[in-house]
């Protein structure tokens, strides 16, 4: 399998401090992967790195098997940022309004949304399980809801990798699974590589097919399966003090809480 | 009763004028208060004071000016001013409102000063702050035609553009789009039509056409596009019902429009609530049943 990312040996540093040190990292195209770790782990600087915003000071980034600083393609890289739950929740607009802004950049400068464009928003809001809402203003929706927009949005200009990061943040307990069942159709239907970055150990569901530890080193990066039978004190390292993982009782306890 | 409008010149020139600023100020509202910048518009407004106070300073001390039209100076440092509250956002970055006190006391400062040296206020000076129907030119309106085309031409082409910036500028900036200039082009337009306006309701007034009609439209629209449209609405319905009764009451124009806007505004909030309350009524009835 070809891999969407490759990240080898990379370091990188802020003034003093190590953020992250000797980082291999392979993501294989159509898996669906969760980087956890704790506050200041080094997650959300990986991320930039990987999106660009960032340029690794030792080592090498390949995306879609070319080397990042050669890479053009950002179309094809879907992001949904932390922070899209912290928007001016009255802004006056509709989903369909929301959704169709994804497609701003791809339109281009002095170009027209047209009917075939409202296709391509109906259709990512059809794939997050929001198309009824598409004539609701974004404000009156839940946390959960406005996160799926967002996610929708990312869809609109078509990529291959979908990047989240702390996605379940404003989702209510009882919507977690009904939302990673979401992630796991987009994974499956649509054949999105998904990479999904949190803190929250007890987020990361068993449909999600393979897991990465991170605090400055990887401490795992593996398939979930393997992930399930770590113990206790590889946790702790990872996490610096106990951390319980409780298997649901559903599936074959692949939820890790 | 209409006949008065088509019959004098200075009257034709004032309704003209009126429509066309009933559209743009609205119009550039809604991005304004969506971005939370509601306070640019009044800091704007107080820079063209200083403008229309030099340019009158001009006009009675240097001969060669004396015709001059203090609209052309006052567009000049309002686009001045958006320049400079540009600059100081990017100064204080963590207090970007600072911007807004800054211009505006600049503004005020300044132009108290050039009053005092063109010898006090006069009532040249007192149309351009509250307002004057009767001192609309042709020239004015001419040249409030052309920037209504200029800045409506503008939100056309870049609607896309300026949704996203508005909506979400991290994503906006993270996608790719030129938001600086966007930002500029937009603030510069503000600035024209401001300058625009104050013929009409005057320098004090100008900025509650901008963000009064947007207020009570975002409280009944559904989406972005019927915000815009409802506060173009609600701007035309002040500046055309407020010049009519002005006209027929012998009140001050300005004033008047500004009070229908309040009014649109009591009457949209009002009937919001209604519409809550009839809502939640409905919700109660039907889990009863």
């Amino acid at each position: 399998m070809q891999s969407i990312i490759e990240i080898k040996h990379l370091f990188y540093r802020y003034e003093k401090d190590t953020v992250l040190e000797n980082i291999n990292l392979s993501i294989p195209d159509g898996s669906f992967l969760a980087i956890v770790g704790p506050n200041g782990s080094g997650k959300s600087t990986l991320l930039k790195l990987i999106l660009g915003l960032l340029k690794p000071q030792k080592g090498e980034i390949f995306l879609f098997g070319q080397e990042i600083s050669k890479f053009k393609a950002w179309q094809q890289i879907g992001y949904v940022s932390q922070k899209a739950n912290s928007f001016n929740t009255g802004f006056p607009a509709t989903v369909f309004e929301v959704v169709a802004s994804g497609l701003t950049k791809k339109l281009g400068m002095f170009k027209f949304f047209k009917k075939e464009h409202s296709r391509i928003v109906l259709d990512a809001l059809d794939a997050v399980g929001m198309k009824n809402f598409h004539n609701r203003n974004i404000g009156e929706l839940s946390g959960g809801q406005q996160q799926r927009v967002f996610i929708a949005r990312a869809l609109v200009s078509e990529p291959k990798l979908l990047i989240l990061d702390e996605p379940t943040v404003g989702v209510d307990a009882e919507n977690v699974n009904a939302f990673y069942q979401m992630l796991n159709d987009l994974n499956k239907n649509r054949g999105i590589t998904l990479l999904l970055v949190t803190h929250d150990i007890g987020t990361i569901s068993d449909k999600v097919t393979h897991v990465a530890c991170l605090n400055k080193n990887m401490h795992f990066h593996g398939e979930t399966s393997e992930f399930e039978q770590l113990k206790k004190e590889d946790m702790s390292k990872v996490y610096g003090h106990d951390v319980h993982l409780i298997a649901h009782n559903h599936d074959h306890g692949g939820v890790l809480k | 009763m209409i006949q008065g409008i088509f019959h004098y010149e200075f009257l034709q020139n004032a309704f003209l004028t009126g429509i066309l600023i009933g559209i743009l100020a609205p119009l550039l509202g809604v991005f304004i208060v969506v971005r939370r910048l509601s306070l640019i518009a009044d800091a704007l407004s107080h820079v063209t004071l200083a403008g229309i106070a030099a340019s009158l300073l001009l006009e009675r001390n240097v001969a060669a000016l004396a015709g001059l039209n203090p609209l052309y100076l006052g567009m000049v440092f309002s686009v001045g001013g958006s320049l400079f509250i540009e600059k100081l956002r990017g100064v204080y970055k963590h207090y970007q409102e600072l911007a807004i006190p800054i211009i505006l006391s600049s503004g005020i400062g300044l132009g108290v000063i050039f009053i005092s040296l063109a010898n006090g206020f006069n009532t040249d000076l007192f149309s351009y702050l509250f307002g004057s129907v009767s001192a609309v030119s042709r020239t004015d309106l001419l040249v409030i035609f052309i920037i209504s085309i200029l800045v409506i031409t503008v939100i056309i082409l870049l609607y896309k553009e300026l949704f996203l910036l508005s909506f979400d500028e991290e994503h906006a900036k993270a996608s790719g789009i030129a938001a600086k200039s966007i930002h500029f082009i937009f603030i510069v337009m503000v600035a024209l039509v401001i300058a625009a306006s104050m013929r009409i309701v005057g320098i004090l007034l100008v900025s509650s056409l901008m963000t009064l009609p947007v207020a009570a439209s975002i409280r009944l629209a559904k989406g972005f596009k019927q915000t815009i449209f409802l506060s173009v609405l609600f701007g035309e319905i002040s500046v055309l019902g407020g010049l009519f009764t002005a006209y027929y009451l012998d009140l001050a124009p300005g004033g008047t429009i500004v009070m229908l806007a309040v009014l649109i505004l009591v009457i949209a909030i009002f009937y919001k609530k209604l519409i809550i309350k009839k809502h939640v009524l409905s919700e109660v009835e039907s889990s009863e049943r």
